[in-house]
């Protein structure tokens, strides 16, 4: 269990960030990345040495999906997620609130399916082999719906809706 | 010079850092050469960046209390006790079954050989495959340590089958008792989780060699076969016609030692 901890508690903040941006409601992704954790803990011997990762990212991918299913039969109310604390000073700290809640917003317009493999690979660095372990569908699959997610999110960001000023500001953050 | 064309994957590799350097070079020169297409992915590498820089603040975030791992993997260790019991006594009950069955097997005619390794095979199967904490002592990283200490305790060369043309990965195996001695039963699973078991042993004179018979105890399938003097039970819960392609797979494999 010792190896569980070094292993595992780097990876629970990036868990939170896949989390949060796959269902935007704080304390439930929370609640997602905490059955996720006991689930690790119960099933670590059957995981597969070396794909650590992956392993937890299939096992809260799975989650957040029954969630989603269980909302749509339910029709239960998702409250919006409030911005993250910011480490950032108050000018900052108001741009950042802005910058995420477009971002959030933008996500949002995407499927469940396209928004999952933009965050799994341009967010949380996992291979398009690791995204396509984790969301059970071939690479090739992972590779069209990543075209179709970039497609779609860039209309939205190009849309008449929002001033292309926002494209210069992000480019000058690299 | 002779490029390979230039794929939309390789677009999409070449935003996520994923290609190797001299097909990143192929395609920057591409793009430079074609505006349009570099312009679209100059956007896709800026949403990257955008959804990176906004989401980073999530994870920067301290951890909730509800969070805390050595915490929760504490509470659960204590938790399992009970659990352990539990499953001690599960084992005694199945250990009186077997004995049970044993009794009823001297007071009856000797049932073949083949009959007792089904069975022994679907016992291990009830046991062991339900096990979320340790359903196998050696892992499937430890094969070689595996093969050579079943090949021991049973006498004879054991082969682990490598069942992933059939969907299956080896998480490892254990030796298990019998009452007709020592046995090695390996389990696999496949992407859903679902696991099958192999459980192999020395027949001691019934049953030396007999043909792929299906046997199965109530939800839990088998196929059970002899070859040479060993005999072979594949177990899980899946119908028996899928399960036959694999024992044929396993049978495969055991004649090549």
């Amino acid at each position: 269990m010792e190896q569980m901890l070094r292993e595992v508690e780097p990876l629970i903040p990036a868990l939170r960030r896949y989390a949060r941006a796959l269902v935007r409601d704080r304390a439930g992704a929370d609640d997602l990345v905490q059955d996720c954790l006991e689930r690790a803990i119960s099933r670590w011997s059957q995981r597969r040495e070396g794909e650590v990762r992956a392993w937890l990212f299939t096992i809260l991918h799975n989650l957040a999906i029954d969630r989603f299913r269980q909302i749509k039969t339910r029709g239960a109310h998702v409250s919006l997620d409030e911005t993250p604390e910011s480490e950032f000073g108050e000018a900052a700290a108001q741009d950042q609130k802005l910058m995420y809640q477009e971002v959030m917003n933008k996500l949002a317009t995407l499927p469940e399916d396209q928004r999952a493999v933009l965050l799994l690979v341009a967010v949380e660095d996992l291979s398009y082999a690791e995204a396509a372990k984790v969301l059970n569908v071939p690479v090739g699959t992972v590779m069209s719906r990543l075209s179709r997610a970039r497609e779609r999110l860039q209309r939205e960001i190009e849309g008449p809706a929002t001033p292309l000023g926002n494209v210069v500001t992000f480019r000058s953050v690299k | 010079m002779n490029l390979r064309p230039i794929t939309e994957d390789d677009l999409h590799a070449y935003v996520d850092h994923a290609l190797a350097p001299e097909r990143r070079a192929e395609v920057a020169a591409y793009l430079e050469n074609h505006p349009d297409i570099a312009r679209r992915i100059a956007g896709y590498a800026d949403q990257r960046q955008m959804l990176r820089v906004a989401l980073a603040p999530i994870a920067a975030e301290p951890l909730p209390a509800g969070l805390n791992l050595s915490r929760m993997i504490e509470a659960r260790t204590r938790r399992r006790w009970p659990v352990q019991w539990a499953a001690a006594a599960v084992l005694l009950l199945c250990l009186g079954g077997v004995g049970g069955w044993v009794a009823r097997s001297s007071l009856q005619p000797a049932p073949g050989g083949l009959v007792a390794l089904a069975q022994e095979a679907s016992d291990s199967y009830q046991v062991y495959a339900p096990d979320h904490v340790r359903p196998v002592e050696l892992r499937a990283s430890d094969t070689a340590q595996l093969t050579e200490w079943i090949s021991n305790r049973l006498h004879q060369p054991v082969r682990v089958p490598d069942l992933a043309g059939s969907g299956y990965r080896l998480m490892g195996g254990r030796l298990v008792p019998t009452s007709h001695g020592p046995a090695a039963m390996l389990m696999y699973d496949d992407d859903h989780g679902d696991r099958l078991v192999m459980l192999t042993r020395p027949m001691n004179k019934a049953d030396q060699n007999a043909p792929m018979t299906a046997r199965s105890t109530g939800e839990v399938t088998g196929i059970v076969w002899a070859d040479d003097g060993v005999g072979y039970s594949l177990v899980g819960r899946v119908p028996t016609q899928s399960l036959r392609p694999i024992a044929n797979e396993v049978r495969r494999q055991a004649r090549t030692i």
